[in-house]
C-alpha cells in the first residue's frame, strides 16, 4: 500500500505527518507475530529534502540519477532540423549550420535520437542529482533524492526515486511530496492508493487545498484530511472537506511545545508520545476506506 | 536587410513588444524596400524555450539582426550561434521609431543575455 502525503501549500506539516505515520507503523511492526517487512519512506520532496532529519537513516546506497541528453555528431549531421522539429520542450534548436542542445529543458524522452535520419545523435547521461538510501534505528527502510543545486527540473529525479526504491509487495509506502500542486507532486502522488493532504484552517491553506484536492481527483484517488495547527483561522477548510465528502482524519492542535520539538528535530509521536494511538487509527482508517 | 522586430500587434505602425521570445509578433522588414510581414511568435504559447522557438523562426527567415526590449540566456545562446546581432530599442515606442534609429546606428548591440534565466518546468 502506498500513502502519499502532499498539501499544497507549504509549511503546512506534511513531514511531521508523513514521519510520525512512519514511526507509528515501525511501532506496530514490533509488536506484531510475526513481524512484517518494515515500510518504505520516500522523502519524494528532492528539491529540499529534509525527512531525514526526522528519521535519521544511515545512507548505505547512493546512485547518481540523470537524464539522457542527445549529443550531436557535427560530422554525421545534415541540420534537416527534424530533431528539432519532434521536440516538445525545444531543448535542441537547429540554427542554419548549427545544432544547439539545451539541457535544461530537455525531458530525455529520446524522440530525437529516434527521427534523425543520418544516426548522428547519441546520448550522453546528464547527472542531475543523486538517490540515496538506507535503514533507520526504528527499521524504517528510507530512501530520496537530492537534486543537484542550480537544476530545474524535479520530475526526473522522483520519477528514477521511485523506481530505484522499489518496495516489496506487502511493503507500505509513504511518500513525502514537495509543496504545491506542480509536475514533482503530481509525479510523487501518481500511482498511491491514498493521498493524505496536510492543511491548517486559514485562508491560504484552504486555497491550496482546493487544488491539492483538484489534483487528486484528477488522479482518481482516495483522499483524506489532516487540519494542522487546528484552532487557529477559520472553519472554512472544515466547511470545504464537509461539502466535498473529505474525511478529517486528524487535528493536530497549534501547540507552542510541538513547534519547539519540531524545531529541534523530534517527531510528533516523540514530542506527543499519545499521537502513537491516533496515527494508528488514522491507518486503520485509511486501509478501511481502501476495502 | 532584413531585420525582425518584436511587436505588441501585427503591423509597422504597432507598438514595439519588449519580450523576445514571448513577444505577440515577430515583424519582419527589409529596410530596402520597406516591406513588411508579421508572424504570431511561435514561442508565445511554449511552456518552456519560447526564446529558442523565437530564435529559430529568426534564422529560418535569415534575418541580418533582430531587435527587442529583451533577450534571455537560452534566447541569447541560440541566436549568438546562429550569428544574427541583437539589438536592444531603448527608448523607442514604435516599430518605426525603431527602424529609424536602426538605420541611424543609435541602437545598442547586446553582447549578452539581457535578463536571467526563468525556469519552466514542462509537463510531462
Amino acid at each position: 500500500m502506498r500513502i502519499a502525503v502532499a498539501s499544497g501549500k507549504g509549511g503546512t506539516g506534511k513531514t511531521t505527518v508523513a514521519t510520525s505515520l512512519a514511526l507509528c507503523l515501525a511501532a506496530d511492526r514490533t509488536q506484531a507475530q510475526p513481524a512484517p517487512d518494515p515500510q518504505l519512506f520516500l522523502d519524494c520532496d528532492v528539491e529540499a529534502p529534509n525527512a531525514h532529519l526526522f528519521l535519521k537513516p544511515t545512507f548505505e546506497r547512493r546512485q547518481e540519477v540523470g537524464l539522457p541528453i542527445p549529443r550531436v555528431d557535427e560530422a554525421k549531421c545534415t541540420h534537416c532540423g527534424k530533431c528539432a522539429e519532434v521536440c516538445q520542450y525545444h531543448a535542441i534548436a537547429v540554427l542554419g549550420k548549427k545544432v544547439l542542445v539545451f539541457p535544461q529543458l530537455c525531458h530525455g524522452c529520446g524522440s530525437c535520437t529516434l527521427i534523425c535520419p543520418e544516426h548522428a545523435i547519441s546520448e550522453v547521461s546528464d547527472v542531475m542529482g543523486v538517490l540515496e538510501s538506507g535503514t533507520a534505528d526504528s527499521g524504517i527502510h528510507f530512501a530520496r533524492g537530492v537534486m543537484n543545486v542550480g537544476e530545474p527540473m524535479a520530475t526526473p529525479v522522483i520519477r528514477q526515486l521511485k523506481k530505484w526504491a522499489t518496495p516489496k509487495p506487502d511493503q507500505i509506502v509513504i511518500l513525502d511530496a514537495s509543496p504545491g500542486t506542480s509536475c514533482p507532486v503530481v509525479e510523487s502522488v501518481r500511482g498511491a492508493d491514498f493521498l493524505l493532504l496536510v492543511t491548517e484552517p486559514t485562508p491560504f491553506g484552504l486555497h491550496d487545498l482546493k487544488l491539492a484536492v483538484q489534483v487528486g481527483r484528477e488522479l482518481n484517488l482516495s483522499m483524506g484530511v489532516v487540519v494542522n495547527r487546528d484552532g487557529i483561522g477559520d472553519g472554512g477548510v472544515d466547511d470545504f472537506c464537509e461539502t466535498e465528502g473529505l474525511p478529517i482524519l486528524m487535528r493536530i492542535p497549534f501547540d507552542r511545545a510541538i513547534a519547539e520539538g519540531i524545531a529541534q528535530g523530534r517527531t510528533l509521536v516523540e514530542i506527543r508520545p499519545e499521537y502513537l494511538a491516533l496515527f494508528q487509527k488514522m491507518f486503520l482508517q485509511i486501509t478501511e476506506r481502501e476495502r | 536587410m532584413k531585420i525582425i522586430i518584436t511587436t505588441v500587434s501585427p503591423t509597422i505602425e504597432s507598438e514595439v513588444d519588449p519580450r523576445f521570445g514571448r513577444g505577440a509578433y515577430l515583424l519582419v522588414v527589409d529596410l530596402d524596400t520597406m516591406e513588411w510581414q508579421a508572424h504570431p511568435n511561435p514561442g508565445v504559447s511554449a511552456s518552456g524555450g519560447a526564446g529558442i522557438q523565437a530564435a529559430q523562426f529568426v534564422t529560418e527567415h535569415k534575418a541580418d539582426a533582430v531587435i527587442s526590449g529583451d533577450f534571455g540566456p537560452h534566447a541569447f545562446e541560440a541566436l549568438h550561434a546562429a550569428g544574427v546581432p541583437m539589438y536592444v530599442f531603448g527608448d523607442s515606442h514604435t516599430a518605426q521609431d525603431v527602424i529609424a534609429c536602426f538605420k541611424a546606428g543609435q541602437l545598442k548591440q547586446v553582447g549578452a543575455a539581457t535578463r536571467e534565466d526563468c525556469h519552466h518546468e514542462g509537463k510531462t
